[in-house]
C-alpha cells in the first residue's frame, strides 16, 4: 500500500510541476524569442566587424571566422564616448533627484488623503501614461517655446536684471525637465505603495516618546520608506539613462546622451558592431548602478525591511 | 494634591459623547485602572492624557500643571501602545535608545541607561535583536522599557495585555504588578478585561457610555458595587430585582422577582415601596441537595452546612436546569418553580470530584443575609 500512495504521491507532484510549467511557458517563450536570443545576437554582433554598406560583414570569410575587439577598443580609446556616457549618468541621477524630491511629499500626501480621494489622486497621477510618450514630449516644445508664457515669463524676470533673454527650449534645461516630468510617475507609485502600508501608530509612538515632527519623519517614516525609494529610483534611473527622444526633440547638440548616440549607431553611421558595444556597456552598467543600489539597500536595512513591510 | 488630576473632561465626536464630565484624581505611585465595556471612553481619556486628543470641555492637569498646550512629546506622560508600536527598522536597543535621544540625553550615558532598562525588563541578551525576532511578549517588554527609559512622571497603557494569550496574560500582569512597585512610576491602565483590572490595580474607575460609574479599590467594586452595570460588568452577578417590602434594623427585605421575600444587610436606609435589586455573586450561594426530596424525615435543623433555623438565611428550592464544567469549578444553573434562573457556583475541591449535581436534580439553595450586596 505505501508504494502505491507515494507513487500517487510522487505523480500529483510530477503534474503540479507540469502544471506550473505549462503556466510558465508562454512568458519564457516570449522572453526568449524577444529577450534572450536578440540580446545575443546584439552580443555577438559586437565581436564583428561592420559591413562596407552598413549592417554586418559576413561572420565567415575565406574560412576564417571574423570576431573581433576592434569595437571594444575604440569604445576604450575614443574618449568622448565616456564622456558621453559620464554625461549620461549624471543627467539620470539628476533626474532621479529630482523626481524623488517631487514625488515624496505627493506620494506622502496621497497616502495621508482620505481613502476615497486616493483611487482617484493615483489615477491622476498615472493620467499621462493615456496619451502618446512622444505627443507629450512635443506638448514641452511648445511650452517651453520661445513665444510661449513660460519662456516670455523667465526672460521679462532676466531682462529686469539686465541679462541677455535666454532659449528654453533646446537646452539642457529642457531635456531635463521634460525627463523629471516623464519619470515622476514612476517614482510616485512605488513610493505611495509603501508609505500607504506605514502604521500610524509608529509615528504616534514616535512623539509619545518625545520627537518633533521633523525627527519623526528622519527617524521613522524615511528609513521606513526607503525600500519605496530604492525602487522608485531604480525605474526612474535605468529608463532615464537610455532615453534618446527627449534629448533628440528638446535638447541642444551640446545634450545628446548616450541613448542618442546608440540609436546614431544604428540608424544613421550604421555602425552595428558598435552600436552593440554601446549598448552593451550601458545595460552592463545599468546592472551594476541597480546591483549596487540594492546591496547597499540590504545591508543598510537588513532583513528588516522585509519583516516591517510584511508587519506593516 | 493628587498628581494626576481630570476635571469635568468632556470629549465629544459629532453627537457622540465619548467622554462625559469625568472627574478623577490619581495619587502619584499608584496603579490605577481605567475599567470599561468598548466605547465606554476609556481610551478616548488616556489619548487625552497622553495628549493625542484635547478635552473639550474640563481640565487634565499634572503635578498641578494644565497641559492643555503641551504637545505629545513634550509631555512628561509615556504610552505603551496595544499594537507595541515597536520601530521595526531599529534594535531592541534602538528602540530603547530612541526616547533617550530625542530628549538630548548625553550620549555617553544612553547605553548605560538602555542596558538598566533591558535589565529591568527582563530582555538581557536580546539587546541587538529586531522586534520581528521576538516573541508577543518580548515586544511587550521592550515597549515598556522604551516607556520607562526616561522616566516619565506617568505611565499609559492602553491594553497591553490584549494581544497575548492567557498563560503569558498572567505571567505579565504579576511581572507589571512588581515593575510598578519597582520603579514607583503612576501607571494609568486600560482595560476591558476586568479579572485584569481587579488583579492589578490599587484603584478602579468603572466606566460606561463616558461616564465612571463606580471609583474604588477593586475589593470594594467586586463586593459592594453600587450600580446595576458594575455589578454586572463585574465577575458573574445574580441581580434579583424587585419592590422594597420592609426595611429596618440594617435589614432590607424584597420581594424578588420569581424568587419571593428575600433578606439583605444594607447600611442605607431604604423607604419601604421603592425598587431595588440585591446583586448576589455566585460563589456566595450554597447548593445542596434538596432534603426534602431525598431524605424527608430529616428536619430543616440539620442543614449541610451545620447552621441552625434562628440564623435569617435566605433559602429557596430550585431545579438545575444547566450546568458548565470549568475545571476548577462547576458553574450551576438553578431555576425555581417560579422562573427565577440563579448562577451558583461549587468548586470541585474534592479528591476525584466531578460533578456534585445532574440536570434536573432538585437542590435547595441558600445565602446569608449579607451575602448579598443591595443596590437602590
Amino acid at each position: 500500500m505505501p508504494d502505491t500512495s507515494s507513487h500517487k504521491a510522487m505523480t500529483s507532484r510530477s503534474s503540479e510541476r507540469f502544471g506550473k510549467w505549462l503556466v510558465s511557458a508562454p512568458p519564457l517563450v516570449y522572453l526568449l524569442f524577444f529577450f534572450a536570443i536578440p540580446a545575443l545576437i546584439m552580443v555577438l554582433a559586437s565581436f564583428r566587424t561592420p559591413g562596407e554598406f552598413g549592417g554586418l560583414s559576413p561572420l565567415v570569410e575565406d574560412g576564417k571566422l571574423d570576431l573581433n575587439l576592434d569595437s571594444y577598443v575604440r569604445f576604450f580609446t575614443e574618449s568622448v564616448y565616456a564622456q558621453i556616457f559620464v554625461k549620461s549618468v549624471w543627467y539620470a541621477l539628476l533626474t532621479t533627484l529630482f523626481c524623488l524630491l517631487l514625488a515624496y511629499p505627493l506620494a506622502a500626501l496621497i497616502a495621508r488623503s482620505p481613502k476615497k480621494y486616493r483611487d482617484l489622486l493615483l489615477l491622476l497621477v498615472i493620467l499621462p501614461f493615456w496619451s502618446n510618450f512622444l505627443i507629450r514630449v512635443y506638448a514641452w516644445m511648445i511650452i517651453l517655446g520661445p513665444n510661449a508664457a513660460m519662456a516670455r515669463a523667465a526672460n521679462g524676470v532676466l531682462s529686469w536684471f539686465g541679462h541677455e533673454p535666454v532659449p528654453l527650449l533646446f537646452s539642457s534645461f529642457a531635456v531635463l525637465v521634460c525627463l523629471v516630468y516623464v519619470h515622476l510617475p514612476f517614482m510616485v507609485l512605488p513610493l505611495y505603495a509603501n508609505l500607504e502600508k506605514h502604521d500610524q501608530a509608529l509615528l504616534d509612538a514616535a512623539q509619545d516618546l518625545g520627537a518633533n515632527g521633523w525627527q519623526r519623519f528622519w527617524r521613522i517614516t524615511f528609513p521606513l520608506s526607503l525600500p519605496g525609494v530604492y525602487a522608485g529610483a531604480a525605474l526612474v534611473f535605468i529608463p532615464a539613462l537610455g532615453i534618446f527622444a527627449i534629448p533628440d526633440i528638446l535638447g541642444g547638440p551640446e545634450d545628446s546622451l548616450i541613448g542618442n548616440v546608440i540609436k546614431q549607431q544604428f540608424l544613421e553611421t550604421r555602425d552595428w558592431p558598435f552600436g552593440s558595444v554601446l549598448s552593451i556597456v550601458l545595460t552592463v552598467a545599468a546592472l551594476v548602478l541597480a546591483g549596487l543600489a540594492a546591496w547597499v539597500g540590504r545591508s543598510q536595512l537588513g532583513t528588516r525591511s522585509s519583516g516591517a513591510l510584511s508587519r506593516a | 494634591m493628587a498628581l494626576l488630576e481630570i476635571q469635568n473632561v468632556s470629549r465629544r465626536f459629532g453627537d457622540f459623547t465619548a467622554v462625559d464630565q469625568v472627574s478623577i484624581a490619581i495619587e502619584a505611585g499608584e496603579f490605577f485602572t481605567l475599567l470599561g465595556p468598548s466605547g465606554c471612553g476609556k481610551t478616548t481619556l488616556l489619548r487625552m492624557i497622553a495628549g493625542f486628543d484635547l478635552p473639550d470641555e474640563g481640565r487634565i492637569l499634572l503635578s498641578g500643571e494644565d497641559l492643555a498646550d503641551r504637545p505629545p512629546e513634550q509631555r512628561p506622560v509615556r504610552t505603551v501602545f496595544q499594537s507595541y508600536a515597536l520601530f521595526p527598522h531599529m534594535t531592541v536597543e534602538g528602540n530603547i535608545a530612541f526616547p533617550l535621544q530625542m530628549s538630548k540625553t548625553p550620549a555617553a550615558e544612553v547605553p548605560a541607561k538602555v542596558q538598566a532598562a533591558i535589565e529591568d525588563v527582563r530582555l538581557i541578551g536580546f539587546g541587538k535583536r529586531y522586534p520581528h525576532e521576538l516573541s508577543g511578549g518580548q515586544k511587550q517588554r521592550v515597549a515598556i522599557g522604551r516607556a520607562l527609559v526616561t522616566h516619565p512622571t506617568v505611565l499609559l497603557l492602553d491594553e497591553p495585555l490584549a494581544a497575548l494569550d492567557a498563560k503569558l496574560r498572567e505571567e505579565m500582569q504579576i511581572e507589571l504588578i512588581n515593575l510598578q512597585k519597582e520603579v514607583g512610576i503612576t501607571f494609568v491602565y486600560v482595560t476591558h478585561d476586568q479579572t485584569e483590572a481587579l488583579a492589578l490595580s490599587h484603584r478602579i474607575a468603572v466606566m460606561n457610555k463616558g461616564r465612571v460609574e463606580q471609583l474604588d479599590q477593586p475589593s470594594k467594586i467586586y463586593s459592594f458595587p453600587t450600580s446595576r452595570f458594575v455589578a454586572d460588568f463585574i465577575g458573574k452577578c445574580n441581580l434579583l430585582e424587585g419592590p422594597v417590602t420592609a426595611s429596618g434594623n440594617g435589614v432590607v427585605f424584597i420581594d424578588a422577582e420569581g424568587l419571593g421575600p428575600v433578606r439583605v444587610a444594607t447600611g442605607v436606609a431604604v423607604a419601604a415601596g421603592k425598587s431595588g435589586a440585591i446583586a448576589l455573586r455566585p460563589e456566595k450561594i450554597r447548593v445542596a441537595a434538596s432534603t426534602l426530596n431525598a431524605e424527608p424525615d430529616r428536619g430543616p435543623e440539620e442543614k449541610p452546612d451545620g447552621r441552625s433555623d434562628t440564623e435569617p438565611d435566605n433559602h429557596f428550592r430550585g431545579t438545575v436546569t444547566d450546568y458548565l464544567y470549568l475545571g476548577d469549578v462547576t458553574v450551576y444553573i438553578v431555576s425555581t418553580p417560579q422562573g427565577c434562573k440563579l448562577e451558583t457556583l461549587l468548586a470541585n475541591s474534592g479528591a476525584g470530584r466531578t460533578k456534585f449535581f445532574e440536570v434536573g436534580d432538585a437542590v435547595e439553595v441558600s445565602w446569608s443575609v449579607d451575602a448579598g450586596h443591595f443596590i437602590s
